[in-house]
């Protein structure tokens, strides 16, 4: 009979519940949305390894290192193996066709980089061809890019037009892999920097480097830094998670105001939801009235407003998550050259739920405290 | 129903007053009462004396300022609210003017209603609701919800909904007063057999004097007292 009354009571005013669905579902959805650009702003910090080490410049990522620290670093106990990349920062045509590219060291990066998958045929032709390249599928995808096209990037840090050839074509090996990367032969930009610029040349971005066991990283960490203290480009060496979290640190503004307005969204919800309740159970009150006078106490009146509240919450929300994956989709088409992965997390989606019965809960605790406290007699409306 | 025998509803000393705008408004004064069981009683009176506030402290839907309220031997001013709303639950059957059946749920739904306190089986709640609706003469109706019914037909599902718990009394407050008078004789035939057939104690308030002529006793409340109906009502209907 609850049930029934609860379905029935929220469907009384068609129009009412529908448009208040609506605000539930579209504030779920806008909650759900801000979630997973959160989670998809950390998604490189996840997908980084335990096992490897980033070692950069001591000031700042801008400043870039000797290529002569290579052997020095590989000497070290702790290190497996070592490779490096070069920001290049070019773009495909215009500005706006932004990338992440880099200048790899070719014949030891995928060995570093399992999780992009790449065929032996298309890493042998990589390494084949000088001027060959390998790009993500999504961002092939994004330019129509196939296996033996050429591609021209314009140069924002190395100047001029340098063209590639596709050689491969890699996928990444979970969803959270990015996709979106270019890869290139380091030999080449050095090359020219040597003929045109020798001051920048044999010069690297970062060095990534695998240790052995992931324990040793800490340790590896410190032995790298210390081979460089006092030198002209001393290091400063960190686990794979915290150099990507140091990029997310930079846009944390970014994200706490997410945050907020995923929060104030939430008290919108609650205002609405709140506002319906608070009309229904105004409207009702004489019923309520009457249910106490057959004999129903606080709990079950208290069960009837709770539960057709946190029915609706529960209605719009489901309304709002359905919506979240086509939302995203459209989303990931325009925000996917950015954003490796953007698939709700389960705790955004766990999030929601909860916001919908807590919203449904504190939504109903007005009514509910009316309803209780105002005298039978009152509430029928009869006196004298 | 014997004279001598003790009262079923007894109110000895009655005072209830309300506050309206800063000022206190007496309208009940040291009432005394006694209504025997199985008694078919009717309380008139004009607007505002205080009828429909004596039927509520009867019923235990509103406490006395002051005075001693006793039905069927129970003290009902010394339960506490949880022990006052179970009391009703057992012993009070309401039935209002304007039927007050929950729009949402079905004549059956409605009657059936009061049992789910009862901690009865679905089937065996679902049985007593059609008992209680054909002896209404509304089984046909039962699956109608209040906005499809007349309003004797709804009254008649109130009065169901009032007698499917079994309660010894049932009060009704003008249950007539929003019906025409085939509807309200209707209405009034299925009180009168409450009490002489199923021996209930029948409170009846109202304005119409040929309804309260169907009571056994008859009382006017009168500036906060009870007088003789014999001194007010129409010789036409005593």
């Amino acid at each position: 009979m609850l049930a029934k009354l609860w379905i029935r009571n929220a469907a009384r005013h068609p129009l009412r519940t529908a448009l208040t669905l609506v605000a539930v579902g579209v504030a779920i959805l806008a909650f759900g949305l801000l979630g997973t650009l959160v989670e998809a702003w950390h998604a490189g910090v996840a997908a980084a390894s335990a096992n490897r080490l980033v070692v950069r410049h001591g000031i700042s990522l801008t400043f870039s290192l000797p290529l002569a620290y290579r052997e020095k670093i590989r000497g070290l106990e702790a290190v497996r193996a070592i490779t490096h990349m070069t920001w290049f920062g070019g773009f495909f045509r215009e500005r706006k066709n932004f990338f992440a590219n880099f200048a790899v060291e070719a014949p030891t990066f995928f060995e570093h980089y399992p999780e992009y998958r790449l065929s032996e045929a298309e890493r042998a032709a990589f390494l084949r061809d000088r001027r060959g390249c390998v790009v993500g599928r999504a961002l092939a995808e994004r330019f129509g890019w196939k296996v033996g096209d050429a591609v021209p990037l314009q140069g924002t840090i190395y100047p001029g037009v340098w063209t590639f050839t596709v050689r491969g074509i890699y996928t990444g090996r979970d969803r959270g892999t990015d996709e979106n990367q270019f890869f290139f032969h380091w030999d080449i930009l050095n090359e020219r920097l040597l003929e045109r610029m020798p001051p920048r040349a044999n010069r690297v971005g970062i060095f990534v480097i695998e240790v052995r066991r992931a324990e040793d990283a800490p340790e590896a960490a410190i032995a790298v830094d210390a081979l460089f203290r006092s030198s002209p480009a001393e290091t400063r060496t960190e686990t794979e998670r915290a150099f990507q979290m140091g990029f997310v640190s930079m846009s944390a503004a970014i994200l706490a105001a997410i945050r907020v307005v995923s929060l104030v969204i939430v008290v919108i919800l609650l205002a609405v939801v709140a506002n319906t309740m608070i009309m229904s159970v105004r409207e009702r009150m004489r019923e309520y009235a009457v249910l106490k006078t057959l004999g129903f106490g606080p709990g079950f009146l208290t069960a009837l407003i709770l539960g057709e509240s946190i029915a609706l919450c529960a209605a719009g929300g489901a309304l709002g998550t359905a919506a979240l994956y086509p939302a995203l989709e459209i989303l990931e088409r325009s925000l996917g050259a950015y954003f490796p992965a953007v698939e709700p997390a389960p705790e955004t989606l766990l999030l929601g739920g909860l916001a919908c019965l807590v919203v449904g809960a504190l939504a109903a605790a007005f009514p509910v405290r009316a309803v209780l406290s105002t005298p039978i007699v009152q509430a029928l409306g009869r006196v004298g | 129903m014997s004279a001598e025998a003790s009262p079923w509803v007894e109110l000895e000393g009655v005072c209830k007053s309300f506050r309206r705008g800063g000022e206190t408004l007496s309208v009940l004064e040291g009432l005394a009462l006694r209504v025997h069981r199985g008694e078919f009683f009717a309380l008139m009176g004009p607007s505002g004396s205080g009828k429909s506030t004596l039927l509520h402290l009867i019923a235990g839907l509103d406490r006395p300022d002051a005075g001693r309220i006793r039905v069927g031997g129970v003290e009902i001013t010394e339960l506490s609210e949880t022990e006052l709303t179970a009391w009703r639950a057992r012993n009070v059957g309401f039935v209002f003017q304007f039927y007050h059946l929950i729009p949402v749920l079905t004549a059956l739904e409605n009657v059936e209603l009061p049992l789910l306190l009862t901690g009865l089986g679905r089937r065996r709640r679902r049985a007593h609701a059609e008992l209680a609706l054909e002896l209404v003469g509304l089984s046909d109706r039962r699956d109608h919800t209040p906005a499809r019914l007349s309003g004797g037909q709804q009254q008649r599902v109130a009065i169901a909904r009032a007698l499917v718990t079994d309660p010894p009394l049932v009060v009704a407050d003008e249950p007539t007063g929003d019906l025409d008078r085939a509807a309200a004789g209707e209405i009034l035939d299925l009180l009168e057999g409450l009490a002489a057939g199923l021996g209930k104690t029948i409170l009846l308030v109202t304005h119409d004097p040929r309804a309260a002529r169907r009571a056994h006793t008859v009382r006017v409340l009168d500036k906060g007292a009870l007088i003789d109906a014999r001194e007010t009502l129409d010789p036409e209907c005593r």
